[in-house]
């Protein structure tokens, strides 16, 4: 038990090195630029191939269980809306992102702290957990959103193309299904866990990278248990913020 | 000059440095030699600040560092360059970028300035046509060679290097030695080179300090190395064949 709060302290005194100002405006912005690109657009053909098959599958699964004639066959697209939209985008992609996004970001800072590139950003007098953690935490959640968006549209697009795929359910039920009751709020909800879990990512596996002690077989555990603690805080945080945002 | 005074550093149980005081003098090649766990790492990370010391002092030209706060130690550490073991060059940077770093975070030079500098240290080293090869692309010397020109490129006061012989061949090593000569006198910096290579130490050192079971135990140079009577010492550097066969 005190392990545990040994390595929270430690959490919070390393967040307190990364919430500081940047060193050099232009550096910060040319990596943030870098990050953007290297942590969310290069995640964007997993993302999408997940969540049309995703979308596709919750789309089937309902049209199976559909067996009641006085069930319309637009709840098909309801149930892939409200499913997508507000667990299936915004929590198992954010896991996803733990497991891809997660490890690459604690692997690549323990392997520079036992190459002895941290020290060496140190010796120079650069705060190397501002430098290395900070725009990674910002280029995430900035991108994440923009991924649960585009996650949510392949996921609902997913599920279109099975419907007429296999002609279980026309367009006209499924866009009907899409568009009945639908409520802005979801969208916000889904983007403010999104944003939450950007965090819990890109810092938790800062910090796993960022302590790291050792040699190779250390960075591969600090990369394992990045993506451990990181989802299992997901998970324990998707059930706070949906009692705060949904009740 | 950089000056250890009554340092001490203890790991749990383990106490690494045992008042440890030493002078690091001004235009000279320093060395710290010592056997593999005798601590002589721990003192050259105590003297950067990358360790805290439990007690004592460390003091460059009159400036306490060990009661510096983060500031005033990131200032003073402009001043400092260090050539790492295994070079520690950013894998994601070219050559260029590497060396040109410190000047990108630290000055407001235009770029056409900077990358003259970058090409005079890289020169320096006698590095040409390196700019764009990634780390990955070089030999071992050649890397050291980079790391040398970034430790150099801001004209730093302060050269430590931790064992930058480290799995190169006699002949880099030797290049690799007289360059960390050169550039100490050329530039009248004071370096502080950790080894435990006897040929560094007859041909660099113009200061030895030997540190044996985390204290300092003897000092002198390369010249008087070889005739001490002190039979720890005597163990370190005759304990090769090769050294052991000179002897007799």
């Amino acid at each position: 038990m005190p392990k545990i709060f040994t390595t929270i302290g430690m959490y919070v005194l390393l967040m307190q090195k990364v919430f500081s100002r940047p060193q050099k405006r232009k550096i910060y912005w040319q990596q943030l630029l870098t990050e953007i690109n290297s942590l969310g657009l290069e995640s964007l053909g997993i993302v999408a191939f997940i969540s049309a098959f995703m979308g596709a599958v919750v789309a089937i699964q309902t049209a199976f269980n559909i067996t009641s004639p006085l069930i319309p066959l637009s709840m098909v697209g309801f149930t892939v809306r409200q499913s997508v939209i507000l667990e299936f985008s915004p929590t198992v992609i954010s896991l996803i992102l733990a497991g891809k996004v997660g490890s690459r970001i604690a692997s690549e800072i323990g392997t520079m702290r036992v190459t002895e590139q941290i020290d060496a950003l140190e010796i120079m007098g650069v705060n190397s957990a501002n430098y290395l953690i900070f725009p990674k935490i910002t280029a995430l959640i900035l991108i994440n959103p923009v991924l649960i968006v585009f996650s949510m549209w392949m996921g609902i697009l997913g599920g279109w193309f099975a419907m007429v795929a296999t002609s279980l359910v026309s367009t006209n039920d499924f866009v009907q299904g899409i568009r009945v009751d639908f409520q802005g709020y979801t969208i916000f909800y889904a983007i403010t866990k999104t944003v939450f879990f950007a965090y819990i990512i890109s810092s938790v596996s800062g910090f796993y990278g960022y302590i790291t002690n050792g040699g190779a077989l250390e960075v591969g555990q600090a990369s394992t248990k990045a993506v451990v603690f990181s989802s299992v805080i997901i998970i324990l945080f998707n059930l706070v913020l949906t009692q705060l945002l949904l009740t | 000059m950089i000056e250890a005074r009554n340092i001490n550093k203890t790991f749990g149980e383990h106490h690494v440095l045992k008042d440890v005081t030493c002078i690091f003098e001004k235009g000279k090649t320093n060395l710290i030699i010592g056997q593999s766990g005798s601590g002589k790492t721990v003192l050259m990370k105590c003297l950067v600040g990358l360790f805290e010391v439990d007690n004592g002092m460390v003091i460059y030209d009159d400036r306490n560092f060990t009661t510096m706060n983060f500031e005033q130690r990131k200032t003073l550490r402009q001043e400092i360059g260090m050539l790492f073991q295994g070079g520690a060059l950013f894998d994601s940077m070219n050559v260029e970028e590497n060396v040109m770093f410190p000047l990108n975070m630290f000055t407001s030079q235009p770029v056409r300035e900077k990358l003259d500098r970058v090409n005079f240290v890289l020169n320096r080293v006698n590095l040409e046509n390196v700019n764009h090869l990634m780390p990955s692309e070089l030999s071992g010397g050649m890397r050291k060679r980079v790391a040398i020109a970034r430790a150099i490129a801001m004209k730093p006061q302060y050269l430590f290097c931790d064992e930058p012989n480290s799995g190169l061949d006699p002949h880099t090593s030797g290049v690799i030695d007289h360059l960390i000569q050169e550039i100490t006198e050329e530039y009248e910096i004071t370096t502080i080179v950790n080894t435990h290579d006897m040929n560094s130490v007859l041909s660099i050192g113009d200061s030895v300090a030997y540190i044996y079971e985390g204290k300092l135990w003897w000092k002198g140079n390369k010249e008087t190395i070889l005739h001490t009577d002190n039979a720890e010492l005597n163990e370190f550097v005759f304990g090769t064949e090769l050294t052991s066969r000179l002897k007799r």
